[in-house]
């Protein structure tokens, strides 16, 4: 079995995050970057299934600038065999990302696709079941659980009323909560083994995906500040303020 | 054109936040149908015609739309989505699933989970967990667009009475197939749509001690959340957890206990109207968000405060 995992490059989770002051985006110059943390799951998941003996390679694949070479990087450096990446410049949306994916399912016959369910900078949600649409595959979104079986793959996926259970025949998409798996780290060695393993660059053009994005960003703001509250000394100050300054119990 | 409204359900009634998502969609163009895909779901139909937003309602049954698969929905909504300018959706689960999938086999860039309705075309949203919001204006000739439940108030739910239109099922997709879904009942208030929230975090220490949460969101009829950490931790189960990946609440009263207010628990609630954080440090980022904050320890603090409620003549329902 082939398993293709999607990756991608955001601002690390940690990262306080800036509007710039002319409202045309975010501050990301001088910003940690980071590997987007769902997609940590979903490599994590696929050398899972890879040390079990259920798969033979692993392609890890991102679409990004230049730069995002270094999540397939740290993709190799855990397990991953190689790499893609498709060079694009400025914003991608998810459906030219999910374009560009299934010109490279088409061309590598994966068994599985993984991704994170959900990108922390654009916060879409949308690449991985765009792709099962466009390949007309099954989708197993928010999946924290997998199970594979002969040629299906049974996977529990987090919804807002609990738990839904679902079995989808291979191939199929899956997109990763975090809750799937704890992502190891790389190791030292292993950092320095992936920098030898195959890292393929092609770019969209190659592909013949238009990323001319469709959706037009007219400004970013900030959110609106909450003003500064109170500490307040007992419970018993918290309740009276709650009943008689809050009016809220 | 008309706006095409996707409605969440349960084959016997219709989910809050379809009514959410009427409202959103009323925003975009007056004249909402609503497209009800199901099974046995005639209640539903007749519920959905009632509101007076909607004006007309189509209705398409088979034993395979029981489960809500987005591999059975899409292909249908594709097929209806001719004379409509816009396909609209809640973002919760059962969107986010769904709309995507819409989208690109109709090959528009969707726009997700948006708070404003600006203009039939221009739309804003938050991004990077809500730490920016973004004004944006869609290109596409058709819009698929989902929205936040909690930015928008729900529909009237009477006043109406729409034509149903019974509607042909599309053929059945039968590489995925349902298997079983566990859901958590309770007689609580829904997290998502609850006046007052209780939340715990990960200064619970174990499960057990969630039953002073349990016990102060009794007394005050509220929902009951969860970090990350503390689902994580298996204290609570997933449907519980407030966050950039789990749910958005924007109750008039979110009280946060063993939270320290990570930048993704902040995305979840930080639009409450009231925030109380109860929480030993007091350095924890929780508290820049806080109208009212205690610096006391929880398991201190939460009896004195079952305590002080019980003391009241009353409580607001």
């Amino acid at each position: 079995m082939k398993i293709l995992v999607a990756v991608k490059r955001v601002i690390d989770y940690n990262v306080q995050v800036r509007v710039k002051e002319d409202g045309t985006g975010v501050v990301t110059d001088n910003v940690k970057m980071s590997s987007n943390p769902p997609d940590d799951n979903a490599i994590e998941e696929a050398v899972k299934i890879k040390e079990a003996g259920k798969a033979t390679e692993i392609i890890a694949i991102t679409v990004g600038e230049e730069k995002s070479q270094e999540t397939v990087r740290k993709a190799l450096a855990v397990g991953a065999d190689r790499g893609i990446l498709i060079k694009t410049e400025g914003t991608v949306e998810p459906l030219a990302v999910a374009k560009a994916l299934q010109k490279i399912v088409e061309k590598e016959k994966p068994d599985l696709v993984f991704m994170g369910k959900q990108a922390i900078d654009d916060d879409c949600n949308q690449t991985g079941q765009m792709l099962s649409a466009l390949l007309n595959w099954p989708q197993a979104t928010f999946a924290s659980k997998i199970e594979i079986k002969d040629k299906t793959l049974e996977v529990t996926r987090e919804i807002d009323e609990g738990l839904e259970t679902i079995e989808v025949n291979l191939p199929a998409i899956v997109t990763c909560d975090l809750r799937l798996n704890e992502p190891r780290y790389a190791s030292l060695p292993n950092i320095m083994k992936s920098k030898k393993k195959p890292l393929e660059i092609l770019t969209a053009a190659d592909l013949g995906v238009d990323t001319t994005p469709r959706v037009q960003q007219i400004k970013v703001e900030e959110p609106p500040k909450r003003k500064a509250g109170i500490k307040v000394a007992s419970v018993a100050e918290l309740v009276n303020k709650l009943k008689n300054e809050a009016k809220v119990i | 054109m008309s706006v095409l409204l996707i409605a969440e359900h349960n084959n016997k009634e219709v989910r809050p936040f379809t009514l959410n998502a009427i409202t959103a969609a009323s925003q975009m163009d007056e004249d909402v149908h609503v497209l009800l895909i199901g099974n046995n779901c005639g209640d539903v139909a007749k519920s959905l015609s009632e509101m007076s937003a909607v004006k007309k309602v189509l209705h398409a049954e088979a034993a395979y739309y029981e489960n809500y698969l987005a591999e059975n929905f899409a292909p249908l909504v594709v097929k209806v989505s001719e004379n409509y300018s816009h396909i609209v959706s809640s973002a919760n689960t059962f969107g986010k699933n769904l709309m995507p999938r819409i989208a690109a086999n109709l090959d528009i860039s969707q726009v997700s989970d948006i708070t404003k309705v600006i203009s039939a075309d221009t739309f804003i949203r938050p991004i990077y967990a809500g730490n920016a919001f973004a004004t944006v204006k869609s290109t596409d000739a058709k819009k698929c667009i989902t929205i936040r439940p909690t930015s928008f108030e729900p529909c009237e739910t009477s006043g109406g009475s729409a034509p149903i239109e019974k509607i042909e099922a599309t053929e059945e997709f039968t590489l995925s197939k349902f298997i079983k879904r566990e859901e958590v009942k309770s007689d609580r208030p829904e997290l998502g749509t609850a006046r007052i929230v209780v939340s715990g975090g990960r200064g619970m220490q174990n499960g057990e001690n969630f039953k002073l949460i349990t016990d102060i969101a009794d007394k005050l009829n509220a929902a009951i959340g969860a970090s990350r950490a503390a689902v994580d931790a298996g204290y609570i189960s997933n449907e519980h957890q407030v966050g950039q990946t789990g749910k958005v609440v924007v109750p008039d009263l979110y009280i946060a206990v063993g939270i320290s207010g990570a930048i993704q628990h902040l995305a979840g609630m930080k639009e409450s109207k009231i925030i109380v954080a109860i929480n030993k440090d007091g350095e924890a980022p929780i508290f820049s968000v806080a109208d009212y904050g205690l610096e006391a320890d929880l398991f201190e603090a939460l009896p004195q405060f079952l305590e002080e409620l019980n003391k009241l003549n009353s409580i607001q329902k």
